[in-house]
């Protein structure tokens, strides 16, 4: 880490000398913060590596093209034919110049090669005692898993703030890319391989990302949010997730102790019995159950099904892979007809949903949380 | 059999109108024409499909089309653009300049050339065919495996795309040939290597790196065929395959690929710029040089558009340093441009303009591209908006304005007619404009996260402002091709007749009559040295008479042939019979194909 550190101050260092860069990133990180999901305001320790080879290459990028786009648009002006002039001079060549003008970009190229490899070989180091999170892409979501806590979770990932966590990283169908601009950069996730990716959140927030590789029919949807916590609040989380995980106990969870734990997470504990009773009931009779993992059913312990776990999905801010905000109404309006909210998307009903059906999975659900 | 050459008309009487005339020609200059206008109308094509994704982008959540109809665009889009537009627009001038410009009568081979141009035409109707069986082809231009797999793409879709490309990639190797063979063999007395034109230089190159690209995407194409027709694994996990075979195989091809593209078009501007500078080509021996440089480069960088995928760190810097190393021999073609103009009396004729917009387009798109060669500021880049912005600065800044610099430099010479001069500069800056309003706010997008290939995005994501800006400059760009269009029609119809050289050319296109005759040279001119016809007019003390047209008696010509077209047929045929598998079709095609190369082969040329 502390190799980190010094190369960035070594890149700041040599970035405020040379007046107009500064200036640039002002301009370009001015810009970003209207952006949700802007590489530009980087938030964590690798962005940061990324972004300071950005700068660099802006830098340098900028000096050429108002050289070279400066002595093209002279040329063009200062040479601009008049009438009755003789022929110009008819030159071949010139040696010298010629060989000036391919040390020079020559020279350009290894000031950005040396930080550039540099920093490959540091992002390709995985950091010590890193908190270890499994991902998994899914036609068109995401799926996390925490072996070490025990949880498994989808379309939201929490991280604590100031931890090193390396993502673990695969696909269960196609290629697809892991992709939080303001953490890390992309990394691919390939079927039956490991990639791995790491950093260190800098602040606390709920942040965007995406699939960054063409996967299909509805890559265009294949958002996440990922919650940076503070450690405490991390640990809070992460214990409501392990009731009824399917790593803890096979997924099993006593009634008494599930419904402790959604009196805890604030529902309201008159009537919840019946919620659970007459939800469970829809949740089972509808089809959920063949693609959803769900505590308190059959099918809270397995985690290879085609759908996202939803024991705790009354927790998540977001439903369908980060598109709408968990609501009632955006719950009610994907349970009523999937399709319309999202062409494509795998998600089948075996049958229409009748609104009092809707209605009560729409509370069942997001009471888990 | 024997007497059937005797019974042959004289070459200069073959019949000059009709369809049949066009089916069965084997002159490169109608060859060319053909190119030219089935690329055009693929080109427009493509433009349409790239206006209606605009239109769907234009603002957040829009419902304009589907996705699915917006994955079939940009992949008829990427697929369109480069196989059936650019580099058939290239083939155009390869097929129409290159024996004018070495001074020969034709292509080495030119039945061969005929076939190509017929093969090349069924492959780009096969694609297009797609969308009337609305299964057009839907995986993205470079098909990423496992995505392409009958697992995940069920449907028609890929095959049309596998057996489209294989087809197209058949008339480029048969092209590549020719030329390579033309360039070799047919160049005028005194046309040393080194004495040959910028663009003659700049297609042979191309000729050799389609010559060694195209047979890695056959074989990468006829893997994914078998994966798909007959259930094999090669790019399939659960069979033992690997994904990651397909993005090696098609990027060994796919980054030589981009230089196919490019170098006809540095190859124009080389040639354009000198004229309307009226001073010779700055360096030719380095930009000969840089552009071989290039090319053999090219081959060694194909995971740059790997970064992502996580190869380790030595691949990594290895194949970022080579990247990195391209960025010199390119440096040195602008720097070399820039001396060409320098110094000299630039007259802004249309086709200077569109030369020099070039230049000022591609360096930003040669900026931007060194700006990803660092892999971890690319794991940001890599498929976003920012990507998109630097591939058109390269291939639409880069290679279409060089072709659009070549038509209106080279169309006189094809039509016999001038084009508009005031139409065409309003082409050129309403382009300029509708370009840079399209493509440079891609820039900002990508770097603020914007992924390409989505068909929508979230109103919160912010990106709304310059998609909206980016389909308004879109529309301009489609504007301009409209006036380019209405400029062609009008010079066709109307247009004030071309002289033979009408721009003080330097080379020996422009030593002819325009349009050239049948056998373009009557008599074949010896060389002297570079820019030959700059010579001729200097020792003649300014210019030459206007050529007259020669009877063209006792030049023997090729006879037309229609086998060249059947065994186009043949081959789509063929392969047609792989969308899908019906072996019969194959059966066919085969017998059609058979018919075609028998007769061909003892026709009397």
């Amino acid at each position: 880490m502390d190799q980190l550190i010094s190369l960035r101050n070594a890149l700041t260092r040599r970035a405020t000398t040379w007046a107009p860069v500064p200036l640039l990133a002002l301009v370009l990180a001015g810009c970003a913060e209207h952006y949700p999901q802007t590489t530009l305001l980087p938030r964590a320790d690798f962005a940061h590596l990324v972004d300071h080879l950005l700068r660099l290459t802006v830098q340098w990028a900028t000096l050429v093209f108002v050289l070279v786009e400066g002595a093209l648009v002279y040329a063009i002006w200062r040479f601009r034919a008049r009438p009755g002039a003789p022929e110009p001079k008819q030159t071949h060549g010139n040696t010298t110049v010629e060989i000036v003008w391919t040390m020079i970009p020559a020279v350009i190229l290894a000031v950005i090669a040396v930080p550039t490899i540099r920093t490959i070989f540091i992002t390709a180091e995985k950091p010590a005692n890193a908190l270890e999170i499994e991902v998994i892409g899914h036609q068109w979501w995401w799926e996390f898993r925490y072996p070490s806590l025990n949880i498994v979770t989808a379309d939201e990932i929490h991280v604590p703030m100031g931890q090193t966590v390396s993502l673990e990283m695969t696909t269960g169908d196609v290629i697809h890319a892991f992709w939080v601009p303001q953490f890390a950069g992309k990394r691919d996730v390939f079927p039956r391989r490991h990639n791995n990716i790491w950093f260190k959140t800098e602040v606390t927030g709920n942040f965007s990302g995406q699939c960054g590789e063409f996967c299909g029919v509805q890559h265009g949807r294949m958002g996440f949010r990922i919650i940076s916590q503070s450690p405490e609040e991390f640990q809070q989380w992460a214990q409501a997730q392990q009731v009824g995980s399917p790593l803890v106990n096979g997924g099993a969870v006593a009634d008494s102790d599930l419904a402790k734990s959604l009196v805890a997470a604030g529902v309201p504990a008159p009537g919840l019995d019946s919620v659970l009773a007459k939800g469970k009931a829809t949740f089972m009779a509808s089809g959920c159950i063949g693609c959803h993992a769900m505590v308190g059913t059959p099918t809270a312990g397995l985690t290879s099904l085609l759908g996202p776990n939803l024991s705790h999905v009354g927790s998540r801010t977001t439903i369908v892979a980060g598109l709408l905000p968990n609501t009632d109404e955006n719950l009610s309006k994907w349970l009523h007809d999937p399709q319309a909210v999202k062409t494509g998307a795998l998600m089948v009903l075996p049958k229409k949903l009748t609104d009092d059906e809707v209605a009560t999975l729409v509370t069942y659900l997001r009471a888990h949380r | 059999m024997a007497t059937t050459a005797l019974d042959h008309a004289p070459a200069h009487a073959h019949s000059k109108t009709g369809l049949w005339s066009w089916i069965t020609t084997v002159d490169h200059k109608r060859i060319g024409i053909l190119y030219g206008a089935s690329a055009f109308i693929f080109f427009l094509l493509g433009g349409i499909e790239a206006l209606i994704m605009r239109i769907q982008l234009a603002k957040p959540d829009n419902t304009f089309v589907g996705p699915e109809t917006f994955n079939q665009l940009f992949t008829m889009h990427g697929t369109t653009m480069i196989f059936l537009g650019v580099m058939p627009l290239s083939a155009m001038f390869f097929n129409y300049m290159i024996p004018l410009q070495i001074g020969a009568r034709d292509v080495a081979f030119p039945r061969l050339n005929a076939m190509s141009y017929w093969v090349f035409l069924g492959g780009g109707l096969v694609l297009n065919a797609s969308w009337l069986f609305k299964a057009a082809p839907d995986a993205g231009w470079f098909a990423y495996a496992n995505l392409t797999s009958k697992q995940f793409s069920p449907g028609l879709n890929v095959d049309f795309w596998v057996v489209g490309i294989q087809i197209l990639g058949i008339a480029s190797l048969a092209a590549a040939v020719n030329f390579f063979v033309t360039i070799v063999n047919l160049r005028a007395p005194g046309m040393r290597m080194m004495r040959m034109p910028m663009f003659v230089w700049m297609s042979f190159i191309t000729q050799i790196l389609l010559l060694l690209a195209f047979p890695v995407i056959t074989v990468a194409l006829i893997f994914l065929m078998f994966d798909r027709v007959f259930g094999t694994h090669f790019y399939t996990p659960s069979g033992g395959g690997d994904p990651v075979l397909w993005q090696h195989l098609f990027w060994i091809f796919g980054h030589p690929e981009v230089y196919i593209l490019i170098l006809p078009a540095f190859g124009i501007v080389s040639e354009v710029l000198p004229v309307f500078s009226r001073k010779p080509l700055f360096g030719y021996a380095a930009m000969v040089f840089s552009g071989a440089f290039i090319a053999f480069l090219g081959f060694g960088v194909w995971s740059h558009h790997m970064f992502a995928t996580g190869m380790g760190p030595f691949a990594d810097a290895f194949f970022s340093l080579a990247t990195m190393l391209i960025a010199i021999p390119t440096g040195v073609k602008i720097f070399n441009w820039l001396g060409t103009i320098w110094g000299g009396q630039l007259q802004f004729k249309t086709p200077m303009l569109f030369a020099l917009g070039f230049i000022a387009m591609f360096i930003i798109g040669g900026l931007s591209g060194i700006m990803h060669a660092s892999p971890p500021a690319d794991l940001q880049q890599t498929d976003s908006y920012f990507i998109v912005a630097h591939f058109h600065y390269v291939l639409f800044g880069g290679s279409i304005f060089g072709l659009t610099a070549g038509a209106y430099y080279w169309l006189p010479k094809m039509s016999g007619k001038m084009l508009d001069e005031t139409l065409g500069k309003i082409h050129f800056w309403l382009m300029l404009i509708g370009f840079n309003l399209t493509f440079f706010p891609m820039h900002f997008l990508g770097l603020n996260g914007m992924p390409r290939r989505v068909y929508t995005y979230a109103a919160e994501s912010n990106f709304g402002f310059w998609n909206l800006m980016e389909t308004v400059g879109s529309f301009l760009l489609g504007l301009s091709f409209a006036i380019f269009l209405y400029n062609l029609w009008k010079t066709f119809r109307s247009g004030a007749k071309a002289p033979a050289d009408p721009w003080n050319g330097a080379t020996l296109e422009w030593a002819i009559p325009s349009p050239p005759q049948e056998w373009n040279f009557t008599e074949i001119p010896h060389v002297d040295g570079r820019d030959a016809l700059w010579e001729a007019k200097r020792a003649r003390g300014g210019s030459l008479p206007e050529p007259t047209l020669s009877s063209g008696k006792g030049i023997h010509l090729p006879n037309p042939s229609y086998w060249p077209f059947v065994v186009g047929v043949g081959v789509t045929v063929t392969l047609c019979g792989f969308i899908q598998g019906f072996p019969y079709v194959n059966l066919i095609g085969a017998a059609i194909l058979f018919v075609g190369v028998f007769k061909w082969a003892f026709e009397p040329a």
